[in-house]
Parts: C-alpha cells; structure tokens; sequence
C-alpha cells in the first residue's frame, strides 16, 4: 500500500479550553472519500481544523504527504461577512493565492481559472455580482468555487449542503464524485443518510474517532461507536435511511 | 475676495495639499476600516492618543509625536488582548478610549500655564498646518498607497476571510499587525485636519457615500479618495466664507453629502 496522505497519530485536540478529540488515529490515502459523521460537537470540525493547520494539537502527531497549499477548503456555513465588499470572481481567485505575494500576477490565467471554477460549479452568470446580493446557494457554489480553483490533491468540505437547496445538494454531491477521481475528499456532514450513496467510507467522530471501512452502517455500529443514532439519521432534510433503521 | 484669489495665499495651498494628501491615506486606510467593522477600535485609537497630545504638552515635546506613539500602543494593544480572547474586543476599545482621555487631561491639567493650540487638536485646524506635518502625511500617504498598490490582493483576502487567507499560507498576523499601525498613524496625522473629535468621520463617511453605488473594496477606495477631497476642499471654502471652524465645516459637507447621495440613490434606484 502506498504512503498515506494524511497520517495522524494518537492525538488529542482542545478547542477553548475544552477537550474536543481523545487520542484520534487516522489515516487518509490518495482517491479515498470519506465521509465524516458524528453530533454537532463531537469534533468534526475540530479534527479537519488539526489537518488544516488551524488548531494545534495538544498531543500525538499529524503527517501530511502533501503541502497545505495543495489543500482545497469549504468552511462550515456562511462564516463570512455577506457585507464585505466583495465581487464573486474576487472570492473565487483568492483560492489561487498562495503566500505574501507582491503585485498584480498573471491576471489573465488568474481569470481565466476563475471562469473555469464557476462553469463547474453552475455560477458562470454571476461574474462580478457583489457576494451580499447572493442567495444561500449561490454562495455556497462560489465558496466551493473557490476551494477547487486551485486544483487541489486534497479536498476538505464541511458541512456543504448546510444553506442550499435539494437540487444543489444532488449537483453537488455528483460533482465531488467526479472529482475524486483525481482529488482525495474528505466531507464533514451530520446526516448519514444524505452522503452515503456518494461517499467510500465513513469516519465516525464523538470525541474519538472510529474508522469504518464502507459506506453504509448499521445503527447497531453506530450505536458502537458512540455516535448518536438519532441525530445522525434524522436532520431536517429528506434523506435516505440506512439499513434496518427504524425512527423512533 | 473672489475664490480664485483664495487659492493664492499661501496658508489656503498649504490647506489644499493637506487636503489632498489627507484624502489619499484617509480614503484607502477607511475603505479598510469600514470594510472590516473596525469602525469602534478607530474611535478608540483616536481617543486614546489624547493621553500622548497631554504627554507631550506635559514633557515639552510634539504632541503630535505623543499621539502617534500612544495610538500605535493602543493600535497593538487592541489587536493583541482581541487575538487572545484575554478580553473581549468591546470592552479593551472602551478602556482604552477612557484611559487615553482621562491621561490626556490630567497632563494638560498638570502642565504650567496655558496649553497652547490645545483646541486644534480636539476640533483641528487644517490652516495651521505646517510644512514638516505636511512632509510626514505625504511620507504616510505614499506608504499607505505602496502598501496598498503592492499587496492589495493579500490584504482583501486577508479582509474578508481570515481563516481561509490562513490556510493559503497568506500571513495574516503580519498583515493585520501592519495594517492597524497604518490605521493609527493615520488617525494622528488626520487628527491636525478634523481634530479626536471628529475624525473617524473623515474615515467613514466618503466610504459609506462610495458604497451607496458600487460593492468592489477597489473601487470605494478610489471613490473615497476623490470624493474626500472634493468635500475638504469644498468644507475648506465653506469655512472660509462663513467664517466657522475648517474641520467642522469639512465634516458638514461630507455629512450632507453623504445624505444627497442616498436621496440620489432613492430617487434613481428605488432604495
């Protein structure tokens, strides 16, 4: 088997004085897809935030076989101001920037990139609207826009289909199958049921983590794994139920 | 006196290059400050280099140098106890603010006699500027400008998404520490045009104007550089006429400037 491109070992992560991840192992290989599920506050975030270099652990070890500019990311929700004035293409082509870089670049292959991502993403309408007259989905496709626009090995998603509506969340989860061809995904969600028929495998995350080597899990498993049954299975949005699960 | 003759005397043109250069730092540096909602952290900056005007009035040095040294302290102060949760955001600009007015007093208080031009500080003066204070804004506003023209995409990028901008590899701590020693500076060199008082208008309201009719961080700069200057100098003419103080005057204008646009924007757009 070949070297893996995210390799943690025996960490532990505290958020604000709180112990968000218990002695997590975790491995993550090229073209893997892997859905990560588990409560809200069970440290999903937390753990994609340690892979990003934006929290450091408080024990153990995080390998990455790649640079963390070779990271594509989608931040959970709309964490940005909706105010800030912004255009779309702007958003989008901050994506490409890498480092303190002086000056203007190449501003034609920075456009053209731009207008690539927003014909993949469906937005190529959008151009230079301001991004306070988006609505929730269109914002949701520029931030995914941008996470792709700089062709990344790896790509973090958190919670993506939060704020969109049916049909974006099935284009959505369509295009990220086409792109792990060529890209490693790793999705924060806490439904279950909406991610499984797209996803490989599936890592539960409660405070520790288990790794569970399919896309489809029984709610005895889940049960073992300590991540709550109900939340997991029932969010606000029609989705499929797994298995044997029945709704209480 | 016909306006044209104005525009001759020597203290008028001194005015108008302040003006000018005021407009190009004030216009860019604002666009950032409004941008980011840093609005309430500029007022405490502002207020808190009061205590460096008292200081210097009390020691017998610049107090415009006071200022610019107690404005950097507050400047790094603010960002660095805002980073580490130490205190929250609101409350550390609150002390500050009251702690940098209460110093300033109690030096001037302290300080023998009578504090001279102590009102221009506090309301400015922008006809009494002087060809050294004239020197310093345009070494500021070509520093703010290069800053500005050479690492503008960090610095939106930066503005608008910290955390992404970190994961990019953009050094945001440097950026951010760099930029709110600009917004100090600024603020105490603005501070001789429209005084602690009333300069956080100079800074906010050319950018709101801007914003009224376009939604691009480029653009509002280049507006609130142009339309800055057209209110001082036309607030400088204002003052001039009817004989009431240059800040306040430029500070009205733009004030019902700001009010025609958005009756301009109602009338044309709808809302």
């Amino acid at each position: 088997m070949t070297a893996p491109l995210i390799e943690i070992k025996n960490m532990d992560v505290a958020y604000q004085k709180t112990q968000a991840l218990t002695n997590v192992s975790f491995s993550v290989y090229e073209h893997d897809f892997i859905g990560i599920i588990g409560p809200n506050g069970g440290g999903k975030t937390s753990l994609i935030k340690a892979i990003l270099g934006l929290l450091k652990p408080a024990r153990g070890t995080i390998k990455l076989a790649l640079d963390r500019s070779e990271i594509g990311y989608l931040p959970q929700g709309h964490q940005v101001d909706e105010t800030f004035p912004i255009s779309v293409k702007e958003v989008i082509a901050s994506g490409l920037e890498h480092g303190m870089k002086m000056g203007f670049g190449n501003a034609r292959s920075r456009h053209e990139k731009v207008e690539m991502a927003m014909e993949r993403v469906g937005i190529g309408a959008l151009h230079s609207r301001s991004i306070g007259s988006l609505s929730g989905g269109e914002l949701q496709r520029t931030m995914l826009a941008r996470a792709i626009i700089s062709s990344p090995r790896l790509l973090v998603l958190d919670e993506p289909d939060s704020h969109v509506d049916n049909q974006f969340e099935t284009e959505l989860y369509s295009l990220l199958k086409e792109l792990n061809k060529n890209i490693t995904i790793l999705l924060v969600s806490h439904d279950i049921g909406i991610i499984s028929p797209y996803i490989k495998t599936i890592a539960c995350v409660n405070r520790d983590l288990h790794y569970h080597p399919s896309n489809e899990i029984t709610t005895d498993q889940l049960k073992v794994y300590n991540c709550p049954v109900e939340i997991i299975a029932h969010g606000p949005v029609p989705h499929r139920v797994i298995k044997e699960h029945v709704p209480e | 006196m016909d306006l044209t003759q104005l525009f001759t005397y020597g203290f008028f043109q001194h005015a108008v290059l302040a003006a000018l250069l005021m407009s190009v730092t004030c216009g860019i540096i604002g666009t950032y400050i409004v941008s980011r909602r840093m609005v309430f952290i500029s007022g405490g900056i502002t207020h808190a280099s009061f205590g460096g005007v008292g200081i210097g009035y009390y020691l017998g040095f610049p107090p415009l140098a006071g200022a610019a040294v107690i404005a950097v302290l507050a400047a790094l102060t603010t960002e660095n106890l805002t980073r580490r949760k130490v205190l929250r955001n609101d409350s550390v600009i609150a002390i500050l603010w009251s702690l940098g007015m209460a110093i300033g007093i109690i030096f001037v208080y302290l300080t023998p006699g009578y504090a001279p031009n102590l009102m221009s500080y506090l309301f400015g003066s922008i006809l009494a500027v002087t060809s050294t204070e004239l020197w310093l804004m345009l070494t500021l506003a070509l520093l703010v400008g290069s800053v500005f023209l050479l690492f503008y995409r960090p610095i939106l990028y930066v503005a608008f998404d910290e955390q992404f901008a970190r994961i990019r590899g953009i050094p945001v701590m440097f950026i951010n520490y760099l930029l709110i020693i600009l917004v100090a500076l600024t603020i105490v060199l603005s501070i001789r045009i429209a005084g602690i008082i009333l300069v956080l208008s100079i800074l906010t309201v050319p950018q709101n104007i801007t914003n009224l009719f376009t939604n691009r961080f480029s653009h509002i700069m280049i507006g609130s550089v142009i339309l800055g200057f057209l209110a001082s100098i036309l607030g400088l003419v204002i003052s001039y006429y009817l004989d009431i103080p240059s800040g306040a005057s430029i500070i009205f204008t733009l004030v019902i400037l700001y009010l025609a646009a958005r009756l301009m924007k109602v009338l044309t757009f709808g809302k």
